[in-house]
C-alpha cells in the first residue's frame, strides 16, 4: 500500500481498559485480593459461587470509582445497578459475572490526552473470572491433555472504562492509556501493571476516509499485554483494514487476537451467531447509591494528577514539557526524583531531572526494573549531584560512580573515597603539576608561544592532557586550566 | 405438645430435650417409610445436639427459646459438613462448607434439627413430586400430595416427626403445602429473614419461614430466625418486632379485605371458598372490619411470576455444570460435559423452567417478557399499596383446592402452576403472607385461608392468624 493511499484514511479507535483495582479483599467477599498466591487458596463460598452464598459489595471500590469520578469529571448517577452476564465458563464459578449493564455507577466523563479531550462514555465496576491453565498441548486449549482452574483471581474487582471512539491513531491510544494508567496509579486505584495482567486493554478499530463521519465496521483487537503491543496491534490492524477497503473488501466485524510474536492479528475461532449475555438486574444485591458524604469524601481526598504534576515540574524545575513527561510516565520515577529534591544540599532539581530520566532511566530500562526497588535511595542521587556541584569530582566520573551505585547498594562518597576519585582542587599541588610540564616540555612551550591561533590551540591541548595526565585524572580541570594559561603567559 | 410447650418444659428443666427428640424419633420410625418426608435423617447429631440442650439445661444455663424443639428443615438449606440436595441428583455428594444463617439460629436458640426434608427439586413444584428420591406424601392420606415445593416439612409437621419445619417460600413453597397439609406455614417478608446458606431458586422472591402446629409455634420461629443479616445485602436493617408479643392483641378494630380476584375466581373448590368467607366473618364476629376490596393485576401474578422466577432460576443453577462440585458426566471437551451433566442431573420441571427463563432474557425477548413481567410486578404491587390505605390485613384462599392425589397434575404443567395462582402477588410484592388451617373441603382435608399483609407487618398478620386460629371449625 503506498503511503499516499494511507493518507486518504484515517482511523477510529475507541478504548476498553479493564483494571484491577487494588482493594485489600474481593469485591463481594472478604477474601484477600492478591496476586501470585498459592492457586486456590485466596477463596471462600461466595466467591467459588458455592449454592447458598451471596454477594455483599465492598465499600472500598465504590470509594475508589468515586474518587475515579472526581478525577476524570465523570457524572455518578444517583442509583446504579449490577447486573448478572451470564455464559458459561469454567473459571467463572457462578457461569455468571456480576457486571453493570444498563446503569453504570459513573457516566460521561473525559481525559485530555496531548491537549485532545478524550471521552469516556462509562465506567463500571465488575468482578474479575479465575484462571484456566491447560496442561499439556503447548499449554494450548485444543491440544491440552486436562485443564486445571485458580480461582483466587474470580471475585477480585475490576473497573471497566470505556473510552468513545475518539482516539484516531495508535500513537494517541498509547498515549490515552499512558495518561488513564498515571491517572489510576496516581490515585491509588490500581497497582496498573500489564504483564500482571492487572490493567487490560481491548481496541474497538474501524477505518473510514478522511472527511467522512460515517462509521466502518469495528474490530475488536485483544491480548495486548504492553504499551508497545497496544501501539503495534493497533497500527497493524489500521494498516490490514485499509488494504481491505481498498481492495473492494467488506471488513468483517470480529474479534481478533494480537499475536505479539508475528506482529499480527489473528481472527479467533468463533461459534455460529453473537453470545447473548441476557443481562438481567442482579436480585442478589441492592441499588448501588453514594451518599453525599461519600461523593464529598471522594472529591475532598483527591491527589495531584499526572497532568498537574508535569506541569508544575516543568515550571518548578525548569524542564521541557518531553522531560517533565518522561519524569511522570515512567511509574515511580517522579516520586524518586521527588524525594532526591528534598534530599538536596547543592546543585540544582533540574540536575536530580537529567539524572533520572537519563542515565537512570537508561538503566532501568536495560534491566526492567522500577526505581522503587533501585539500591541506590534518593538522597543518594542527592549526594552523587552535590559531588558534583561541589567540585570533587567532574560529570564524567559522577556517570561511572551512578553507573556502580545503580548496580550495588554503595554510597556515591564512598566509591569515590574507595576509587580515589575525589578531585584535586588544590591550587598549590595543581601549580607544581603544571610547573614540572612546563619544565619536561621546552619544545611544545615554545611552539606555542611562538605559534599562530592554531598552532597555539593544538599545543595547549596537548600540555592541558600532559597536566591531566600528570594528576591522574583527578586534577580540577577548571583549575588546571587557569593555571596553565598563567603559566603560559 | 408444641413447640411453645416443649422450649417452656426443656428450659425448666421439667422434661428432657433427649425424650422429646426420642418421641418425635419413634414416629418416624412408624410412618416415615409411607410419608417419606425426609431425604436424611440426622438421628446422631440431632441426638447429641438433645444430650448438649439438657447438660446445658442441668448446669444452669438456658439453651433459648427453642430449648429442645425438634426442627425439620428444607433440604435446600444448607448445613455444614451435611449433604444438601435440593431435591436434586445435580448436588450429589455434596457437603456444604457451611451453615445457613438461619440454622445458626435456630441451634443458637436450642432448637434441634431432625433431617433434611424432601422437596420439589430446586423448589420447583407444587406437589414434592419433582423430587429426584421419590414424592412425599400426604399424612392426612398417603394417597395425596402435601403440596410443595416444601412438601416435606409439612408432612413432618403434621405428623409429628418434629414439632416445627423450615421452608422456602418462592411463589407458595411454604403457604401452600402449609394448607394442604393443614398447618401453620408463614412467608415473612422480603428482606425479614436471611437468604445466606438458602439455595437459591429465584433470589427476589425466596424466603425462609417456618412451619408449625400452631400460630403462637410459628411466632416463636419467626422470631428466631428473623433479623439483619450482613451476609445478606437484602435483608432488612431493622431489628423485627416480635411477633410473639402480638398474638394476643386480638383483633378489634382490625380492617380486614377479602381479596375479590383471589377469592371469587375460577378454579377455586366452593369449600375453600366457603372457608375463606367464613374465616372474614369470624374475624368479624371478633370486633373486625371486614370489606371486599379488589386488585386487578393479581390476576396477572401467575404470568409474571411464571416468567421472572424462571428467568433468576435459568442464571442461578448454572453454576452446576460438573466442574467444581456434586454430579460430573465426564465428556471429551468441557462444553459437551456441561451439557452433559445437566441433562443427567436435572428433573424435566428443572429443565423446564430452565429453558423458559433462559427464553425470556434472550435478546430480543427480555423487553416483552422479562421487563413485562415486572411492570406487572410493580402494577400488583401498587394496587396491593392502594388496598392497604383501607386495610391493615387481607384475607383469601391459600390454595384453590385442598391436596390432590398423586399424579393428578403431573402431566399437566399448567394446571400444576394454577396451585399456586392465590399465592404469588404477595411473593411478586415482597410482602408477609401466611396460610392458617381453618376448617375442611373436600373429602374432609384440611383448607387453609391465607392472611396478608403489607411489608414488614408480621406482627398485625399474626394478630389477624391467632384470631383465625382461634375460630377454626
Amino acid at each position: 500500500m503506498s503511503a499516499e493511499r494511507a493518507d486518504d484514511y484515517e482511523a477510529v479507535i475507541g478504548l476498553e481498559v479493564h483494571t484491577e483495582l487494588s482493594t485489600a479483599t474481593k469485591l463481594f467477599c472478604g477474601c484477600p485480593n492478591e496476586f501470585g498466591a498459592e492457586p486456590n487458596t485466596n477463596v471462600c463460598p461466595v466467591c467459588l459461587g458455592l449454592p447458598g452464598s451471596l454477594p455483599v459489595l465492598n465499600e472500598a471500590a465504590v470509594e475508589y470509582a468515586l474518587r475515579l469520578a472526581a478525577a476524570l469529571g465523570f457524572r455518578v448517577p444517583e442509583r446504579s445497578i449490577f447486573a448478572r452476564k451470564n455464559y458459561f465458563y469454567p473459571d467463572m464459578p457462578k457461569d455468571f459475572q456480576i457486571s453493570q449493564y444498563e446503569e453504570p455507577i459513573l457516566a460521561d466523563g473525559s481525559l485530555d490526552v496531548e491537549g485532545v479531550s478524550i471521552g469516556i462514555e462509562r465506567a463500571h465496576l465488575e468482578e474479575d473470572t479465575g484462571k484456566t491453565v491447560h496442561v499439556g498441548g503447548g499449554g494450548r486449549i485444543h491440544e491440552a491433555d486436562h485443564s486445571l482452574v485458580d480461582y483466587n483471581r474470580a471475585g477480585v474487582p475490576l473497573m471497566e472504562i470505556v473510552s468513545r471512539p475518539d482516539l484516531r491513531s495508535a500513537e494517541q491510544a498509547r498515549g490515552y492509556v499512558t495518561e488513564l494508567r498515571g491517572v489510576l496509579h496516581s490515585l491509588g486505584l490500581s497497582d496498573v501493571k500489564m504483564e500482571e495482567g492487572s490493567l487490560r486493554v481491548d481496541a474497538n478499530v474501524s477505518v473510514r476516509k478522511v472527511g467522512s463521519s460515517d462509521l466502518g465496521t469495528k474490530v475488536e483487537v485483544k491480548n495486548m499485554n504492553s504499551l508497545r503491543s497496544i501501539g503495534r496491534a493497533i497500527d497493524f490492524e489500521i494498516e490490514r483494514q485499509v488494504v481491505q477497503v481498498e481492495a473492494g473488501e467488506r471488513v468483517v466485524q470480529e474479534t481478533r487476537h494480537w499475536d505479539e510474536a508475528d506482529g499480527r492479528t489473528h481472527g479467533m475461532r468463533t461459534k455460529e451467531g453473537s453470545s447473548d449475555y441476557r443481562y438481567f438486574p442482579e436480585p442478589d444485591l441492592v441499588p448501588l447509591a453514594p451518599t453525599d458524604e461519600q461523593r464529598q469524601h471522594a472529591a475532598a481526598s483527591l491527589p495531584e494528577l499526572p497532568a498537574a504534576r508535569r506541569a508544575r515540574l516543568a515550571a518548578d524545575w525548569d524542564l521541557a514539557d518531553d522531560q517533565a513527561r518522561v519524569l511522570v510516565d515512567v511509574d515511580g520515577l517522579a516520586d524518586y526524583a521527588e524525594a532526591a529534591v528534598l534530599a538536596l544540599t547543592a546543585g540544582t532539581r533540574r540536575d536530580v531531572a537529567l539524572w533520572c530520566t537519563g542515565d537512570m532511566l537508561a538503566y532501568l530500562r536495560e534491566v526492567g526494573a522500577s526505581p522503587a526497588v533501585l539500591p541506590l535511595p534518593p538522597d543518594g542521587l542527592a549526594e552523587l549531584i552535590a559531588l558534583v556541584a561541589d567540585g570533587t569530582i567532574s560529570r564524567g566520573q559522577a556517570k561511572d560512580v551512578l553507573g556502580e551505585c545503580l548496580r550495588e547498594p554503595r554510597r556515591p562518597k564512598q566509591v569515590v573515597e574507595e576509587r580515589g576519585l575525589a578531585q584535586v582542587s588544590d591550587e598549590g599541588e595543581l601549580a607544581r603539576f603544571v610547573d614540572a610540564v612546563i619544565a619536561d616540555h621546552p619544545d611544545e612551550v615554545a611552539a606555542y608561544r611562538a605559534g599562530d591561533e592554531k598552532e597555539r590551540k593544538k599545543k595547549f591541548g596537548f600540555l592541558m592532557g600532559e597536566a591531566m595526565k600528570a594528576t591522574r585524572g583527578q586534577g580540577n580541570p577548571q583549575l588546571l586550566r587557569r593555571l596553565l594559561e598563567e603559566n603560559l603567559g | 405438645m408444641t413447640a411453645v410447650e416443649i422450649a417452656r418444659d426443656v428450659r425448666a428443666g421439667t422434661r428432657r430435650a433427649r425424650d422429646v427428640l426420642e418421641e418425635h424419633l419413634a414416629r418416624v420410625d412408624e410412618r416415615e417409610a409411607e410419608v417419606h418426608a425426609f431425604n436424611l435423617v440426622l438421628t446422631d447429631e440431632a441426638r447429641n445436639a438433645a444430650d448438649a440442650i439438657d447438660a446445658a439445661v442441668a448446669a444452669g444455663a438456658d439453651p433459648g427459646p427453642l430449648a429442645g424443639v425438634p426442627v425439620a428443615v428444607k433440604d435446600n438449606l444448607c448445613t455444614r459438613g451435611v449433604p444438601t440436595t435440593c431435591g436434586s441428583r445435580i448436588l450429589d455428594g455434596w457437603c456444604p462448607p457451611y451453615t445457613a444463617t438461619v440454622l445458626e439460629r435456630i441451634s443458637a436458640a436450642g432448637g434441634v434439627v431432625v433431617g433434611k426434608t424432601n422437596c420439589d427439586e430446586f423448589a420447583m413444584g407444587s406437589s414434592t413430586e419433582n423430587s429426584a428420591f421419590g414424592p412425599t406424601r400426604n399424612p392426612h392420606d398417603v394417597r395425596r400430595v402435601p403440596g410443595g415445593s416444601s412438601g416435606g416439612s409439612a408432612a413432618a409437621v403434621v405428623a409429628g416427626f418434629a414439632a416445627v419445619g423450615l421452608g422456602s417460600d418462592t411463589g407458595g413453597s411454604i403457604r401452600q403445602p402449609a394448607s394442604l397439609c393443614g398447618v401453620v406455614g408463614v412467608k415473612p417478608t422480603y428482606g425479614r429473614v436471611s437468604r445466606s446458606g438458602l439455595v437459591a431458586f429465584a433470589s427476589s422472591l425466596d424466603q425462609v419461614g417456618p412451619f408449625a402446629s400452631t400460630v403462637a409455634d410459628a411466632a416463636l420461629v419467626l422470631d428466631v430466625i428473623a433479623g439483619p443479616d450482613p451476609l445478606d445485602s437484602t435483608s432488612v436493617a431493622e431489628t423485627p418486632p416480635s411477633t410473639t408479643d402480638a398474638l394476643s392483641a386480638g383483633v378489634e378494630g382490625l380492617r380486614v379485605g377479602v381479596v375479590e380476584e383471589l377469592t371469587d375466581t375460577d378454579g377455586v373448590q366452593p369449600e375453600v371458598r366457603a372457608a375463606v368467607e367464613s374465616a372474614a366473618a369470624a374475624l368479624a364476629h371478633a370486633g373486625a372490619k371486614v370489606e371486599r376490596v379488589s386488585t386487578p393485576s393479581a390476576r396477572y401474578g401467575i404470568s409474571a411470576y411464571y416468567l421472572i422466577a424462571p428467568a433468576e432460576a435459568s442464571s442461578n443453577l448454572a453454576r452446576y455444570d460438573g466442574v467444581r462440585y456434586g454430579l460430573r458426566v465426564d465428556a471429551e471437551d468441557v462444553a459437551t460435559m456441561n451439557a452433559r451433566t445437566r441433562a443427567a442431573g436435572f428433573g424435566e420441571e428443572v429443565k423446564r423452567r430452565i429453558m423458559l427463563g433462559t427464553y425470556a432474557l434472550s435478546a430480543g425477548y427480555y423487553d416483552a417478557y422479562y421487563r413485562k413481567a415486572q411492570r406487572v410486578r410493580t402494577l400488583i404491587i401498587r394496587d396491593f399499596a392502594r388496598v392497604y390505605e383501607s386495610c391493615d390485613v387481607l384475607v383469601a384462599p391459600t390454595s384453590p383446592t385442598v391436596a390432590f392425589p398423586l399424579g393428578a397434575r403431573t402431566d399437566d404443567p399448567l394446571a400444576m402452576y394454577l396451585s399456586d395462582v392465590c399465592t404469588v402477588p404477595s411473593s411478586l410484592a415482597g410482602h408477609a403472607s401466611m396460610s392458617v388451617p381453618f376448617g375442611t373441603g373436600e373429602a374432609g382435608l384440611p383448607v387453609g385461608v391465607q392472611v396478608l399483609a403489607p411489608a414488614l407487618a408480621e406482627p398485625i398478620m399474626f394478630r389477624a392468624a391467632a384470631a383465625l386460629e382461634a375460630a377454626a371449625p
